[in-house]
């Protein structure tokens, strides 16, 4: 909402000593952000004059027309005009040298044609008045009267030297979108008296002569009001200062009647429309749009309807989008003798969807949403019959209204309870004053108050809503900062913990944290193989891009997008990681409960709406890709492999207190001969590995690039651990090499070692590997060191051999033997 | 003390003294105090004498020997001692030479933020509860008084999820958080929720459509604003540093009522700066948005209102992070640039 302050003057004497940012410091602290100050008297500079045309002389002979023209000002002097639109008589606006206009423009006297210009006649843009520059401006002596006289100074008149404020209104407050609303306001700030702009408004009666247009409210407003008037010369000029205004407040001048609607608009705060009468066949009804199909609105745009759109409609069809804006057929045009004025209280929801169905936010819908006050159509309609008689002629048909103005339910609150709430100490004296300055009426006969808000107040409709009313007028500096007291708390869960855990671990590991977008395409999915129940995902309804609508079922895309963006920046080698949700759609997902919110939904309707959001996964996701470590002084690079990958993954089941067992698997989008799943127990925790070749060469990643994802946000929680006594015997070492057939996997044998060894042996290790000579091709020698210790003794010779003899028999079924 | 006794001394000394190395003193020890040296065959020719002389004799060798003992052990002491000095000087290396020669990890940075937040309110006696991303709309709007038209609603802000049916929607917010902990448990109840939420704005420097809260609710017996206002000093403070506070500004949310809008102290200009560019000349900078819990939403969650009140507050972590840290563009922090988060490093 833009506001001129001399508007606001008119209805609040704020002192001319108030500086606008003065004036702006109390504007923010009642809530309303200035988002801008334009300071019109930083622009422009006198003297600037009425000036009356006396003599006009045409210089011909140039390549346009040129007026050399003598004028009264102050003084009398002659100009230089290159504009036609203006005869002897005429009054003018004469900027004299020595003046700057807007633009940083100064006006010297100047030799042209061969003649001296003393001063420059200005046009409507050249005075930062909007944008018309076809002519100068002719001053309307019967519009401005007793103003205009030789030598007045214009800035003055045309208020040229205004201060206008950009002022954010929160969605709560309809009635600050207007200089009523606003004035009041600064009245309250400054503690200063507030007259009522509806006092402009005379006492004009509903009379029902014929020809007056009759509303009929259907639905989506509770009260309208039509008043209508003949014979008028809508081709009456606007006056300069309401262009002025409702220029500085951002629209346009349009045509007389359109002007007057809009300066009570923003006068105000009421909506108005003025329908060509002639054009609207029988009674004006508020209603659905129903069966009608379409509305060409005043923009010339052809509305095909929505069953509930609200229209305003004749017999004949639709005549407008109600409280968004007109319909082209009906709209006021020179033609035009006589007008309806239509003024309603619309329900904010049904202008708010009119709006939002047809992308049409405009001065009046976003009026609408915010709340109206309901008892202004008498008063803005009359006040809109007065100035079109006043100012295009014309006679009063007389009015009808429909509908009735809704009153707002009085709230009872003891005053006690805003000290209770904001914690500081407010007086019943203080609140009720504060809530008598936004006009509310306080009935303080009993303990418990009665406060009735005013008509322009909807949105003040439970105690809390006054609390922060009499602490806003008060100020909120002046609520105390204390802490509440501490209550016990239990810490992080242990999952929060893990997670911390596992994330530090990772960073520590040399592993870069990333946190990628959880958007995918389907083509990403179809690239990765992801297929069933692991690419069943989500599809978002209206995605920021139409390529990515899927939200993603795993965490290894992100990561080697993320990758290939770095590689993109010149990385080579890269270590990612990510820790979040990924999303996978069960085949069927529950509808949720309906539910209200009057009450709490019963344990029932909570586990219902609690099943109706399907489980998201905490993941941890991994990408080794290029060097683990690069070449250096030290030595050649060591590439990231799969076993990197395995590590990790086992590592971070370690950290969670679970034991991880790797088992082969052949999962995408990995490598189907490098992949594992790793399990804890049954639940096959994380798959990991090299990627599938065919992945590494899509996108061009390093070779071997490696990934793992890690559900661990399933594990299970276990408690603390519970310690073994440790042994201080000395451990017996025994080294073997055994020969199993190459198809033969390592964790297995390790498994039977341990199985044979028993409860003495205390660790195995896998120290060699060997193929070839003198070992057939199919075979393959493991050497392992097997260290067994005894709680209670050093165990000898004998038992350390027959331990030992007792794990190598148990691979036996294996397939391995002793290797010589 | 007999004239060549004493010249066993000073030839032992020079031998010594002329050792320039261990491996020289050695075979200069093994001549002097050897076996076969002088003092020995000496030592071993007692027997050959009076029984009468032997004794005294016997002293003036020993006295000998455990003399030029003390000079070997010197000697030997001074050349180990150059030796070492030696070897260490030997052995000098370069240890400017680049060691770090690992991938460098580090967490990033909003989860540095978010951890320190956390750490910051479990202090305070507050927990962390989290939720699901994808949520219902129950609860993400409806529970929190943002009815089915509310324009917060539209597509412009929400990310819907198909079909419509579902109810299903990427949380706004992380106030759903909130209306869960309420459902789940009683008061008091202190809590921090901290997570991922998403908006329809296209990314630009000051937007992202997946993005960061950390909210703050307590519900509790006579909890005032002023208990709002003084946990936001201390979390403004906690961030930015001493004499950062908090300024409220009267607004409005669906959820809170009274409503504010929570300014920090400038962090740049302290307020002392008209030209300041963080601020604009204003000395205060929007961090939030914050109020008491409304009624309606207390209601909806089944919480005794005449028994009990509450606050909320919300802050971008994004925004936070770009304050604490001269982040200018909101981009860089979510383009998972690598060398962005490297600048973090790891802890800190
Ligand atoms: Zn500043």
């Amino acid at each position: 909402m833009k506001v001129p302050l001399s508007w606001v003057r008119e209805f609040v004497p704020l002192p001319e000593s108030l500086t606008p940012s003065e004036i702006v410091e109390r504007l923010v602290a009642l809530g309303f952000e200035v988002e801008g100050v334009q300071d019109f008297r930083d622009e422009i500079q006198g003297p600037i004059q009425v000036a009356q045309v006396l003599e006009i002389e045409e210089i011909t002979g140039q390549k346009k027309p040129i007026r050399y023209v003598k004028v009264a000002a102050s003084d009398e002097r002659f100009v230089i005009c290159g504009a036609q639109n203006f005869s002897v008589g005429d009054f003018v606006v004469l900027a004299l040298p020595g003046s700057v206009l807007p633009g940083n423009f100064a006006i010297s006297a100047r030799e042209t044609y061969g003649k001296t210009s003393n001063g420059m006649i200005c046009s409507a843009r050249e005075l930062g008045m909007g944008e018309d520059h076809s002519g100068i401006i002719v001053l309307d002596p019967t519009q401005v009267k007793e103003s205009i006289a030789r030598g007045a100074d214009a800035i003055e008149l045309l208020t040229l030297n205004d201060v206008v404020l950009d002022i954010a209104v929160n969605p709560d407050r309809g009635y600050a979108m207007s200089i009523r609303g606003i004035a009041r306001e600064l009245a309250l700030a400054f503690d200063l008296p507030f007259t009522d702009p509806i006092n402009l408004a005379p006492n004009l009666p509903l009379t029902d002569n014929p020809g007056v247009t009759t509303p009929k409210l259907e639905a989506g407003a509770d009260f309208i009001v039509l008043r209508s008037i003949e014979n008028i010369n809508v081709t009456a000029p606007t006056p300069l200062r309401m262009v002025r205004r409702l220029q500085m407040a951002g629209m346009r001048s349009i045509s007389l009647a359109v002007d007057i609607t809009n300066y009570i608009m923003l006068e105000f705060g009421q909506p108005l429309h003025a329908f060509d009468k002639a054009k609207i066949a029988g009674a004006l009804r508020v209603r659905r749009a129903g069966t009608t199909k379409n509305l060409v609105t005043l923009d010339g745009n052809d509305h095909p309807l929505n069953e509930n759109d609200l229209l305003i409609a004749d017999d004949n069809g639709a005549l407008a989008l109600a409280g968004t804006m007109g319909g082209l057929q009906s709209e006021v045009t020179s033609e035009t003798r006589s007008i309806t004025i239509e003024a309603a209280h619309f329900f904010p929801m049904d202008v708010a969807k009119n709006a939002r169905a047809h992308k049409l936010s405009t001065e009046a819908s976003r009026r609408f949403e915010r709340g109206v006050d309901p008892q202004l159509p008498l008063a803005a309609s009359a006040r809109a019959i007065a100035l079109l008689t006043e100012l295009a002629g014309g006679s009063y048909l007389g009015g009808k209204s429909d509908g009735a103005p809704a009153t707002l339910e009085p709230i009872p609150i003891h005053p006690g309870y805003v000290s209770e709430l904001i914690g500081g100490e407010y007086s019943h004296d203080v609140v009720q004053r504060s809530l008598e300055k936004i006009g509310a009426e306080v009935n303080s006969e009993r303990a418990e108050w009665v406060v009735t808000p005013p008509s322009w107040r909807p949105d003040l409709s439970m105690k809390a809503d006054l609390v922060e009313e009499v602490a806003r007028i008060e100020g909120y500096e002046k609520i105390p900062s204390t802490l509440p007291p501490s209550p016990l708390s239990r810490g992080l869960t242990p999952l929060q913990k893990r997670r911390r855990r596992i994330a530090q671990f990772l960073a520590d590991r040399g592993l870069l944290e990333v946190q990628n977008y959880p958007f995918i395409s389907p083509e990403t999915i179809e690239l990765m193989g992801f297929k069933g129940a692991r690419a069943r995902t989500y599809k978002i309804a209206n995605p920021i891009s139409e390529r990515e609508p899927l939200l993603r079922p795993h965490m290894v895309p992100g990561l080697i997008d993320a990758a290939v963006r770095n590689m993109g920046r010149g990385a080579k080698s890269m270590a990612l990681f990510e820790i979040g949700s990924v999303f996978r759609a069960p085949e069927t997902i529950p509808p949720p409960p309906e539910l209200g919110t009057e009450q709490r939904p019963t344990p029932e309707e909570i586990a219902a709406l609690y099943a109706s959001v399907p489980d998201q996964m905490l993941v941890v996701g991994i990408l080794l890709a290029g060097d683990a470590q690069a070449d250096s002084w030290l030595g050649k690079a060591r590439a990231y492999g799969w076993h990197d990958a395995i590590a990790l993954a086992q590592e971070i089941i370690e950290l969670t207190g679970n034991v991880g067992t790797v088992h082969r698997s052949d999962f995408t989008p990995w490598h189907p001969g490098r992949c594992a799943e790793v399990r804890v127990g049954d639940f096959a925790a994380a798959h990991v590995g090299e990627l599938h070749p065919r992945i590494i060469a899509h996108y061009g990643l390093p070779p071997r690039s490696s990934a793992l994802m890690l559900n661990f946000g399933a594990l299970p929680i276990v408690g603390p651990t519970r310690v073994r006594p440790l042994s201080n015997m000395v451990p017996t070492i025994q080294d073997i090499a055994l020969v199993v057939p190459t198809d033969c996997e390592v964790a297995e044998i390790i498994k039977a070692l341990y199985q044979g060894g028993g409860e003495l042996l205390e660790r195995v290790e896998l120290f060699d590997r060997y193929t070839g000579k003198p070992l057939a091709q199919s075979e393959i020698s493991y050497a392992f060191t097997l260290t067994f210790r005894a709680p209670d003794r050093t165990l000898t010779a004998e038992e350390a051999g027959a331990l030992r003899d007792s794990a190598v028999a148990a691979t036996a079924s294996l397939g391995a033997r002793l290797r010589g | 003390m007999s004239e060549n006794l004493r010249e066993l001394i000073s030839a032992a000394k020079t031998a010594f003294e002329q050792a320039s190395d261990l491996d020289q003193f050695k075979s200069a020890r093994l001549s002097h105090l050897g076996d076969k040296s002088p003092i020995a065959l000496a030592n071993r020719e007692l027997s050959q004498l009076a029984p009468t002389d032997r004794a005294a004799r016997g002293q003036e060798i020993n006295s000998v020997k455990s003399e030029i003992a003390a000079m070997a052990q010197s000697r030997e002491e001074e050349l180990t001692r150059e030796r070492d000095e030696r070897i260490l000087i030997e052995e000098r290396v370069d240890v400017t030479l680049p060691t770090r020669v690992s991938q460098r990890g580090g967490l990033h940075p909003l989860t540095l933020l978010r951890d320190d937040i956390c750490d910051l309110f479990v202090g305070l006696g507050y927990e962390v509860a989290e939720g699901p991303e994808l949520e219902s709309e129950w609860l993400n709007f409806d529970a929190l008084n943002i009815p089915a038209d509310h324009p917060a609603r539209t597509m412009q802000d929400t990310f819907f999820i198909e079909p419509l049916t579902t109810k299903l929607v990427l949380r706004t917010h992380t106030s759903p958080v909130q209306v869960r902990t309420m459902l789940d448990r009683k008061p008091p109840i202190y809590v921090i929720c901290p997570g991922r939420t998403f908006r329809s704005d296209e990314l630009d420097a000051t937007h992202t459509p997946v993005f960061n809260q950390v909210e703050g609710l307590v519900i509790d017996e006579h909890i005032t604003m002023a208990h709002l206002k003084g946990t936001l000093d201390h979390f403004a403070t906690a961030m930015f540093g001493e004499g950062i506070n908090t300024r409220l500004r009267p607004s409005f949310f669906p959820f809170t009522e009274p409503s504010a809008e929570v300014d920090i102290r400038c962090f740049v200009c302290r307020g002392e700066s008209k030209e300041c560019r963080t601020c604009k000349g204003e000395g205060w900078v929007e961090w939030g948005g914050c109020g008491m819990v409304n009624p309606k939403v207390l209601i909806a969650c089944g919480i005794d209102i005449n028994r009990n009140s509450g606050f909320a507050f919300g802050m971008g972590l994004e925004r936070t992070l770009m304050f604490r840290h001269g982040i200018t563009d909101m981009r860089e922090i979510v383009e998972g640039d690598v060398r962005f988060t490297a600048q973090f490093g790891v802890g800190r």
